[in-house]
Parts: structure tokens; sequence; C-alpha cells
């Protein structure tokens, strides 16, 4: 296993090159342009044997690898905000279509007024596409989730497209050491693509993508669900043997901090790794607090996120993005949905944080975590949403 | 026994793994005006059979026998290429 210093895109790029899929497209978009960059350098030296797609637009780019896995290739794209924004009527059919493609989306704030950094409002609008979202604190949880990625995508119960998140600029432009696995590991670990009704078969031909209206189209849905309900199980056993492989066990949520603190922050993506130096100073000084972080954000770990945070005695979600006009943000109505009878008072609290890539700083997470010991203390949520760090 | 055309018992993601199965489909009652042939007038000409988009012409021995009313839209195209001196084919509304 070698230890490297990398960006979070060089990092993904480089696991791009490792799976080495059959089929990519490329177009870019701040921040994910310098992750195809590294990509294109691996292709460039012929490290790869993938067909590199060059397209016009984000939407060519997911049709693009809509129609390759059709085909029946390894797929992959990557974007970010509005690339994704553009893509999104083909983001759905590949859902729709079954097609395992695997794409890691640079989270970056959807426009306007116009904004190139990190928040989460790009793929939490993708949340009910059908896709599997993985969310990542770190590069190396990021280059671990993208390598897993393919093999959940693939797996003969799921046929689902899987997306690979993590955040732009503070992960994806910074350096931090990596373990990567050799190219060798990687390809024995993903495994040769097993074939599901590949359109290049020609002596078998299938239609793919034909009329569904209200004869068929509500079954196929239903099938989706059935396929979304059986993605834990692939996660867990594909978790489990990355484990075997690298060490590192990744769990559809993290705890952080003493299981049975009574006091709980929510959180996912990078912020997570600030929280938990705020989590590690607060149990120094004695205050029992730990951090809940969200890895699997699609499907929804309902049951997981039910044992960790009931009885709890109070309970902050951060949103890296609102929901305009709704009770919270994304992660803070799911939370709330989970809880409904499981808690007896209503202890949530939910903070709006980090838009357009606003710094969230350590004494911010320590502000809520003090908030939150008021809530602890009175039984009482003075405010359900906060906006952190907006000038009033 | 669930429904063989339930979600549990059909290909996933909407694909159609057999071919040419078109003819499963019956088109033929989207029509609004059906074609009726005047056997004694038909000079078997097949011009019919050329020009229609969904193989209805009905041909035995070479001889036009009639349409496949379940395929058949009722697009009238048989009878605008039927021969006007021969005009064996005429468009009648459905419920006539």
């Amino acid at each position: 296993m070698e230890r490297v210093s990398l960006t979070g895109n060089d990092a993904v790029g480089t696991a791009m090159a490792q799976i080495n899929p059959d089929v990519v497209a490329a177009f870019p978009i701040t921040p994910q342009t310098e992750l195809m960059h590294k990509f294109a350098e691996f292709y460039a030296d012929g490290k790869v044997n993938t067909e590199l797609i060059l397209v016009e637009s984000e939407h060519s780019a997911m049709s693009a690898v809509v129609g390759s896995a059709a085909a029946g290739a390894r797929s992959m794209t990557a974007t970010s905000a509005n690339g994704f924004a553009l893509m999104w009527e083909i983001v759905y059919i590949a859902a729709s279509l079954r097609l395992p493609i695997v794409m890691p989306v640079v989270n970056r704030a959807l426009s306007g007024p116009i904004n190139i950094h990190c928040d989460h409002s790009d793929t939490m609008g993708g949340r009910d596409s059908g896709w599997v979202q993985l969310f990542s604190e770190n590069t190396q949880e990021v280059y671990d989730n993208v390598i897993m990625a393919v093999k959940i995508a693939e797996h003969k119960d799921i046929l689902l497209p899987v997306m690979a998140t993590f955040d732009g600029f503070i992960i994806s432009h910074t350096q931090e050491v990596v373990e990567l696995l050799s190219d060798e590991e990687v390809q024995k670990f993903i495994g040769k693509k097993e074939m599901y009704y590949p359109l290049l078969d020609v002596k078998n031909p299938v239609t793919y993508g034909p009329l569904d209206l209200q004869d068929y189209y509500f079954e196929h849905k239903r099938q989706q669900v059935e396929a979304m309900l059986k993605v834990p199980a692939v996660v867990d056993e594909v978790a489990k043997d990355y484990a075997k492989l690298t060490g590192r066990k990744y769990d559809f949520i993290e705890i952080y901090g003493p299981e049975d603190a009574e006091i709980s922050l929510v959180a996912l993506g990078s912020t997570a790794g600030t929280a938990k130096d705020v989590v590690d100073k607060l149990n120094d000084e004695g205050k029992k607090v730990n951090l809940v972080k969200i890895r699997m954000f699609r499907p929804w770990p309902h049951e997981t996120i039910v044992n960790a945070l009931k009885g709890k005695k109070a309970i902050g979600i951060m949103d890296r993005s609102d929901s305009f006009g709704a009770l919270g943000g994304p992660v803070f109505m799911e939370i709330r949905s989970s809880l409904m009878g499981e808690i007896k008072e209503d202890i949530t609290a939910n903070y709006i944080y980090g838009l357009g890539g606003r710094d969230i700083s350590a004494p911010e997470i320590e502000s809520v975590y003090n908030d939150l010991f008021e809530i602890a203390e009175t039984g009482k949520v003075k405010n359900r949403k906060t906006y952190l760090g907006v000038r009033e | 026994m669930s429904d063989p055309t339930g979600w549990k018992n059909i290909p996933i993601g909407g694909l159609i793994v057999e071919s040419g199965n078109s003819h499963d489909y019956k088109t033929g009652s989207w029509r609004t005006y059906r074609p009726v042939l005047d056997e004694e007038k038909c000079i078997n000409c097949h011009q019919c059979w050329i020009y229609c988009p969904d193989s209805s012409i009905m041909i035995v021995d070479e001889k036009m026998t009639g349409f496949d009313y379940d395929h058949c839209k009722g697009c009238g195209i048989c009878a605008e290429v039927c021969p006007p001196k021969v005009a064996a084919i005429k468009m009648v509304l459905e419920n006539e």
C-alpha cells in the first residue's frame, strides 16, 4: 500500500484510472475539472484502456454513459453543481434504466448568484433521482467510496447508478495523505463486470427505453424501490470485503465520540472532520458529546439512524443546503422523519451553514453544541432553524 | 401466485428482452376509418401491399385477400394508392 499526498481530485482521478472503465465521458466544470485532467493524464500516458469521450455538455456526458452502460461497458463520468443540473433529465433515466454508472460529484453551490464553492445543494437536489448517494468526509474516504461504488452499482441485486460526493475545494483541491491500493488490487477487488442484457450482444437483441405509460411505469418504479431496499446489505458486504483489503471499514454512518453521549450533532461531508476536533475538545473538557456522520444518504439508513439517535436529549442537524420554504434542510427533514415516534420531545434543531463555500469554523460548531446543551437542559428548542454564519 | 405482469415478474429497467414482438401489440383499435376491399374491382397490382406502413395487407398466392384488422391503424394510404380507375379500396367509418 502506497502512502502519497494528493488532492481530492487527483485521488479520485487515480481511483478512476485504477478502475480502468471501458468508457468515460468528460466535460469540465469547476471544481471537478482537475479530476478529469488527472484521469486524462493517465489516458494520454496509455495507462488506461478507456474510451474517453470528450462531450459538448454534461447532458451529453450523462447521455453518453447511459448509452455505453446499456451497451455493457463499465462507464463513468464526473461533475459538479450546474453540470449536474444540466444532466438532470438523463440522471433519472440512468437510474430507471438500471444502469450501474459510477459518478464522482464534487459538491458545489448551484448558481445563482454565481458561485463555484462548496455546498450540497447540487446533489441534495438529486436525492429523489434513484441514485445511491455516498458522501465523503475526506480524500481517503472518497478514494475508497469511488472504488466500492463500482461493486455496489454492478451487484446483480442492485444495478443502480452510484454517486460518490466530496466537498468542492475543501477536499477536491486540498492535499492530504492518502493510502492507495495497487492497480492490481483494485482490479481484483472490483472484478469483471457482470452483464445484464447488453445492447452489444447482437445475437440476443433487446429494447432499452420503450414506452411504459400507465401499463408498466408504476411496476418499474416499484422495482427501483426494491433495488434501493437491497442496497444497504450490499454496501455493507462490499465495505467488509474492502476492510479485509485495506483495514478501513465504512458503515452507513460513523459515530465519533462516546456512543452513549446525550448530545449529538449530525453532519456529512468535510464538516464532519471539523466537528470531530470539536467533539475531542468538548469531551476533553468533560462535556460528553458525539458526532453522527452520515456516509450513505441514499438509501436513507433509517434504522441505523434511529439506533444512533434515540434516547438523546438534544440533536443538532447540520445542512449545507436549504430547502426553500420547507421546515428545514434535507438532512433535518430525514432525521425528524426517522425519529417520529422514537423520541418523546422535540429536541431537534437545524443549522443551515456554509452555503456557497462560506467557511465553517470549529468555534461555530462549538456554538451549536452550546445550543444543544441548553436544549438538553431546558427541553425546549428556541430556534428550530438557524442560519449559521450569515450576516444579519 | 403473483401476477405475471406484476413488478416481481417483469424484466427490470423497462427492458423488452425479446425481439419481434410488435406483432403482439394490437394497434387496430386506433382506427377511426376502416379500409374495405371490393374484391371484384381489385386487379392485384399490390400497390397497397407495397405502401402499407403496418404490413396489414393480406396476400395469399399473390392475390389480395383483405386486411389484418388487428394491426391496421386506418391511415388510408392503401385507398390513396389504389389506382383511380380501379378504386377497389374504400375507407368507411368504424361505426358504420
